[in-house]
């Protein structure tokens, strides 16, 4: 596509957005890999690491803006589906180490053999395969969402008691994830991977090459998400945000569109899970904190609801002052995040994206600035 | 002019918490004809739109439209049959331009699929274009629906129904908050419609009444107090002790 038929579907934020997330994406890795350490311009392997995390929570952050910021879906549950396809790639990586865990159990890994389990559960078996675990990265976010959202909307669950439920989900998944017996590892997870596709997981390479891959997720999903926003489609689900039941009274079937729409975040979200467990080199049953779902919200609000690349960007800096914050000041972490919630709300109800110029090109949020429920029926 | 009837309401009852919104009322419109209903407030002129659209089920009684037994469908079903409605209140989506608010009224496939490879064809863009000028929008047509005046918020939520062109409009209170200006031309507007699809409007302006020119239905708690023409309603005598004895 040429230059000129990109800039209307991104906007000129989103443009400048996707430029310096490629600068970032081939610049990070690269200054890394191919500069000596201690030189003006290499960038240490902490970083890279720290770095590749942030896109994955600005991944997450897109998919929860992609349905509360445009369909106006609060969802408190995003964490479940990010964990998920967390869980998938964890898997993978289980299988992966094979015959080089401690207890040497060629089929069967570490936490299984501690159980005295004698065979691989059914529900494990596939994951050897990488095409077969990325399927499944897709397909349990997916599915989940898409049994949750069919009965939610089906019902007319809105607003504040959809929020409510999408944390029990999250809530729920939690607390199976931490039985032993559900065969993921109960508390402590999946974790000491030792490679993916053949790479050490620890290996600056790999490092780099998994930062790369999680700037190109969140640029590829960036512009899906702008493609679905900018059609007739996008428009019906800003529709159904602000007017439910005229939408409704158009003749359009809500339930679906909101379906539709909750089931491809959810994927989003989950690709996010899957590029963030080889980063960090562990997923455990936390992830499906519902403080996590939250504090996902909370980025997306922070950085600018209804923009995408706000949502993004409020991840990241957030995460990044979190970062900081937890090395300088331990204590204070809660407060401040806490404390953002609530500035953002009353003063700055369209985020870091709303100090900048040319947000104007976006839909403009409704007057209401951030309301937990629907706009009045 | 009776021509066939299009929309038949027989002994429809619906009760909020025992309260009887609608009281075994009876009603029928034909095809092409425009209605006026007038009331009280609280005479349960809303609650019958909400039962034509499916918005609320009634708990007695029958409500057809054509052949469609409408107490069995719900509002997307009827609304795709032919069932627009503009609302008491102005509801048009107020952070869509003005042209994007009739696109998205405009009849064609409403499926989710559809919807993302939406194209529109220069025809439709003329179908538009004309609406934007039969609803005297033309240079807002770019605007954001919310910066619109309230009396405008009302011509794009008609304009919006005239997109649907359904066979049945319901219009709840279309010139609450204009002018006299605006309230003349939404009549005149509201007859040009008339030409082609029934029509059935709820309003309390007397004067808009008489200007639309058309059988008049007077329902006062919840059922039919009088039908007839706006003259002969207005010497009615229950009419009369219903209006001032409030
Ligand atoms: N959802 C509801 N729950 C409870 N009561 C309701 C509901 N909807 C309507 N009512 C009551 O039913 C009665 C009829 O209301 P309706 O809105 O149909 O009146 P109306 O004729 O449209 O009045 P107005 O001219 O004021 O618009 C009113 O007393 C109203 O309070
Ligand atoms: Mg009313």
């Amino acid at each position: 596509m040429s230059a000129q038929s990109f800039m209307p579907l991104l906007g000129r934020a989103g443009f400048i957005f996707l430029a310096l997330l490629t600068v970032v994406g081939i610049g990070v890795p690269t200054l890394n890999l191919f500069t000596t350490p201690g030189s003006l311009l290499h960038v240490p392997d902490y970083v890279v690491t720290l770095g590749g995390k942030y896109l994955c929570y600005a991944l997450l952050a897109l998919s929860v803006d992609l349905v509360w910021g445009y369909c106006g879906i609060l969802s408190l549950g995003h964490g479940a589906f990010f964990a998920l396809g967390g869980y998938a790639m964890g898997m993978y990586m289980m299988r992966q180490i094979g015959a080089r865990g401690v207890y040497g159990n060629a089929e069967l890994p570490d936490f299984m053999v501690f159980l005295n389990w004698k065979t691989l559960p059914w529900y494990w078996h596939g994951f050897e395969y990488f095409p077969f675990a990325i399927l499944l990265v897709v397909l349990a976010p997916g599915v989940l969402a898409f049994v949750f959202g069919w009965f939610a909307f089906r019902s007319r669950v809105t607003g504040v008691y959809l929020s409510i439920i999408t944390q029990a989900m999250t809530y729920a998944l939690l607390l199976a994830f931490f039985r032993n017996d559900m065969g993921f590892g109960g508390n402590n997870g999946l974790t000491d991977f030792k490679d993916i596709l053949g790479f050490p997981v620890q290996a600056a390479g790999t490092r780099a090459a998994l930062f790369l891959l999680s700037a190109l997720a969140l640029g590829t999903c960036f512009i899906a998400a702008r493609v679905i926003v900018n059609s007739k489609f996008g428009k019906i689900i800003i529709g159904i945000r602000d007017a439910e039941s005229r939408t409704r009274f158009l003749g359009y079937r809500v339930e679906h569109f909101k379906l539709f729409i909750f089931v491809i975040s959810a994927i989003m979200a989950g690709v996010a899970g899957a590029l963030y467990v080889p980063q960090v080199g562990i997923i455990n049953p936390s992830e499906f904190a519902p403080s996590n779902s939250i504090e996902a919200v909370i980025w997306a609000a922070f950085g600018g609801r209804g923009t995408l690349w706000g949502a993004a960007l409020g991840a990241i800096v957030i995460n990044a002052v979190k970062s900081y914050l937890t090395g300088a000041l331990p204590n204070a972490w809660l407060f401040v995040l806490g404390g953002l919630a609530i500035v953002v709300t009353i003063y700055m109800p369209k985020g870091l994206a709303g100090l900048f110029a040319g947000w104007k090109t976006f839909p403009t949020m409704p007057k209401q600035a951030i309301d937990l429920g629907e706009a009045a029926e | 002019m009776t021509t066939e009837t299009l929309l038949y309401l027989e002994d429809v009852s619906v009760s909020f918490d025992g309260f009887k919104a609608l009281n075994n009322l009876n009603l029928d419109v034909g095809s092409n004809e425009m209605r006026a209903v007038i009331g009280p407030n609280g005479a349960g002129k809303t609650t019958m739109m909400d039962v034509i659209t499916g918005k609320t089920r009634p708990d007695e009684g029958r409500v057809s439209f054509r052949d469609h037994a409408l107490t069995s469908m719900d509002e997307v079903a009827i609304a795709n049959i032919g069932i627009g409605r503009k609302f008491q209140k102005p509801t048009v989506f107020e952070s869509h331009s003005v042209w994007d608010n009739l696109e998205l009224a405009m009849t064609a496939n409403r499926s989710t699929f559809a919807s993302l490879y939406w194209k529109l064809t220069a025809d439709q863009r003329d179908n538009i274009q004309s609406t934007l000028e039969r609803i005297n929008l033309v240079p807002s047509s770019q605007n954001l629906a919310g910066s619109l005046s309230h009396g405008q918020k009302q011509w794009l939520e008609i304009g919006m129904l005239l997109m649907q062109q359904p066979e049945l409009l319901l219009v709840d209170e279309p010139v609450a908050g204009m002018t006299d200006a605006e309230t003349e031309k939404t009549a005149a507007l509201l007859r040009d419609i008339a030409k082609g699809s029934a029509v059935v409007v709820v309003e309390h302006d007397m004067d808009f009444i008489r200007a639309l020119d058309v059988r008049v239905t007077v329902l006062h708690e919840g059922s039919v107090l009088a039908e007839g023409s706006l003259d002969s309603v207005q010497n009615n005598q229950r009419v009369i002790e219903v209006y001032l004895g409030r």
